[in-house]
């Protein structure tokens, strides 16, 4: 009996202190050591491990730029993949820092689910390939068309929402499995596969007859892809908030990993400030001046991580289109640093 | 008359070549009359039709160390994806430059377990032996001593994790469930009111619901900034899981005991727990060797379930290989692969299953 009381008044305690251990996530992190950032893990491109168990991709990248930013070194990040109905709740139970899973950023998930969407790192939205065969131009003219989806998620909502808005009939053939759903497909065994444009770009990249196949031009969904963070710790969101932006404006102001060191001496007041040559900015957000230098130096900007992980030469060969520079046609827009 | 005697024994004739040796037990066993012909020859049929373009799929014209391009002309399997993976399958986010560290931890437990198969190596110094080979093992996994750099266990992944999951999740489960069992059939209200809740509470859900309780739920119970080794809350959900019904199939065998065994064990003065460890227990357990190692079998396949609490055991780690564009659509061969994997695991529990019942059995051949 003593001995439980004893285990009973243990169990409090620690209750009590980790109740009143309430620091920031920066100090947290600071603490342990390195960031743990949640990922998806099966999606080439975003974040998938390569055949030596090394993470890489665009949301992997942009995690390894949150270490770069308060650590110095970009490797100073653990990854947690996680599953589509895991990735909140891990979040809000503080098992990671900051989740970047190509999430959706939404009205519910930022007010009900107690969230916070950083700037996006990649715009997505969901689109329709088909064959050429079929000499369709529109999705429109998709009436009484059988339709590949994955259960469960807001792709097929979607699909529903679009086919109900059009007055248009189609047969949803459902599988669970990505790589199964895409089989199907390409067997012929349904007229479209509906999912994001990012996602069927990749398919038809591996697909036996790339040239066979044609992405209709309606975009019918907006897929904001973001990094998000808990409600109320705002000192962590700006932080995350602005290693995305760092990264734009890297590549607006024209500094790469290559040429960072050079601009270094630049005269230039804006580029000054954001490398840190003239201090400030850093000390705002908590961080080492150095901070945005940092990244760039080793992660790169946003240019650089599209081209390596989803560019036109990787195997997804995904083109800028809306995450091109709003100087170059896409919506990439940073706030200025200053 | 003079009788007819035969002076030298006759030639021995030999028995119709269609009753003896090949022809003879093709008749007797494949075309013993025109049904069984019928069945024979569709077979036959069957096999000719599938076997020669297996083969010729699967080693003739087969490719094993090229790219992926390369694989996607080639008219048959594809065991490039493996060649290629096969370390990422195997050990997951383990440290590529340390990866011969779970391998040997692998090739330890592998070798424990068989030289375990012979009950007549069962005494205290191999179960020394045990312990100390499952200490090195976790020191090899976990790494941190003696400039062996540390792994944490979110780096665990592939084959290692599987068996971990499975070999401990059994072990512990087995126990388990034979308390379980003794204390649904307890005299004592309370006790046996706990066990029947249990067991038929935990029986009631999947194993499914028990993973997400682990990884979701119960995290957010958890005071803030304690959080709990992902692996080992898999493992509690799988043993407590299991326990549940290895304690049901016990209690089969504890019911099919004699009353008289009970009285014979009272009569000669031994109390309870000398009673079911020499009695009861001993010659129940055996009855339910075949129920229990079916349950063993099922719940090894089950610990792949921990894919939806993103664990990357081995079946993750073959299905993240085929979402590399590279690698996608050759699923027949990943998945064959790990299918001959699992099967290992399970035919020679099957096995070894069979033989322990030959071993304990005490009829009369």
């Amino acid at each position: 009996m003593k001995r439980f009381k004893l285990l009973v008044a243990v169990f409090l305690a620690v209750v009590l202190t980790a109740g009143i251990a309430l620091a920031g996530t920066l100090e947290e992190v600071r603490a342990r050591g390195h960031l743990i950032a949640g990922v998806n893990g099966g999606v080439f491109g975003f974040s998938m491990p390569d055949d030596k168990g090394v993470w890489k991709g665009l949301d992997v990248d942009t995690a390894r730029a949150m270490a770069a930013a308060v650590f110095g070194d970009p490797n100073k990040v653990k990854f947690s993949a996680l599953t589509a109905v895991q990735r909140l709740p891990a979040l809000q139970a503080k098992e990671i820092d900051v989740l970047c899973r190509n999430t959706t950023q939404t009205l519910t998930r930022e007010t009900i689910n107690g969230l916070n969407f950083a700037h996006v790192n990649y715009y997505d939205g969901q689109g329709f390939l088909i064959s050429k065969k079929l000499g369709i131009k529109s999705a429109k003219e998709l009436e009484g068309a059988t339709v590949c989806v994955l259960p469960g998620t807001t792709t097929e909502m979607n699909a529903a929402d679009f086919f109900r808005a059009n007055n248009l009939k189609w047969k949803p053939v459902v599988i669970e499995q990505t790589a199964e759903l895409n089989k199907a497909f390409f067997a012929g065994r349904c007229d479209v596969l509906t999912s994001d444009m990012s996602q069927l770009a990749a398919q038809r990249s591996v697909s036996p007859n790339p040239a066979e196949y044609v992405l209709l031009p309606e975009i019918i969904s907006k897929e904001p892809l973001a990094p998000v963070v808990r409600h109320g710790d705002d000192q962590w969101f700006d932080i995350v908030n602005f290693t995305v932006m760092a990264m734009i404006n890297a590549e607006e102001l024209g500094i790469t990993s290559k040429n960072v060191d050079d601009m270094l001496k630049s005269k230039n007041p804006e580029i000054q400030r954001f490398l840190g040559v003239s201090p400030g900015m850093g000390k705002a957000l908590g961080l080492d001046d150095k901070w945005a230098y940092n990244i760039i130096k080793m992660v790169g900007n946003y240019g650089e991580i599209y081209e390596r992980n989803v560019g036109p030469n990787t195997q997804l060969g995904l083109d800028r289109g809306l995450n091109a520079l709003w100087t170059e046609g896409g919506i990439m827009y940073a706030a200025p640093f200053r | 008359m003079e009788a007819y005697v035969q002076k030298t024994p006759l030639e021995k004739l030999k028995p119709p070549v269609t009753h003896v040796g090949v022809i003879g037990w093709v008749r007797t066993n494949l075309f013993d009359g025109w049904f069984n012909s019928l069945l024979t020859l569709l077979t036959l049929y069957f096999l000719w039709e599938v076997v020669p373009p297996l083969v010729r799929w699967a080693f003739i014209d087969s490719v094993w160390n090229t790219t992926g391009a390369v694989c996607r002309d080639a008219d048959g399997a594809c065991w490039s994806i493996i060649t290629t993976n096969l370390r990422f399958i195997l050990f997951g986010f383990y440290p590529y430059d340390q990866q011969w560290r779970p391998l040997i931890a692998i090739l330890i437990l592998c070798g424990l377990l068989f030289y375990s198969r012979d009950r007549n190596h069962w005494n205290k110094y191999f179960g020394y032996g045990w312990i100390i080979g499952l200490v090195v093992m976790g020191f090899l996994m976990r790494g941190g001593l003696f400039g062996l750099p540390g792994v944490e266990t979110t780096q665990w992944g592939g084959l290692p994790l599987t068996l971990l999951l499975s070999i401990f999740g059994l072990t512990a489960a087995y126990p388990l469930g034979v308390i379980l069992a003794l204390g649904r059939q307890s005299r004592m209200r309370a006790i046996k009111v706990l066990c029947v809740v249990y067991i038929e509470l935990i029986r009631g859900v999947p194993l499914i619901s028990l993973l997400f309780m682990g990884s979701i739920i119960f995290p957010l119970f958890l005071p803030e900034g304690i959080t709990i080794n992902q692996i080992l809350r898999a493992q509690v959900a799988i043993i407590l899981f299991t326990a549940a019904y290895i304690a049901e199939v016990v209690r089969g065998g504890l019911q099919a005991m004699a009353r008289g065994q009970y009285e014979a064990a009272e009569a000669i003065g031994l109390n309870y727990f000398l009673t079911m460890r020499l009695i009861i227990l001993p010659q129940a357990l055996k009855i339910v060797i075949p129920p229990t190692v079916s349950i063993l079998i099922s719940a090894f396949k089950d610990t792949s379930l921990v894919v939806i609490i993103a664990l990357w055991d081995l079946l993750k780690t073959t299905q993240s290989t085929l979402s590399n564009p590279e690698w996608m659509g050759f699923s027949r061969e990943a998945y064959i692969f790990v299918a001959i994997l699992y099967f290992l695991g399970c035919f020679s529990m099957a096995n070894y299953s069979r033989r322990l019942e030959k071993e304990l059995s005490t009829e009369d051949h």
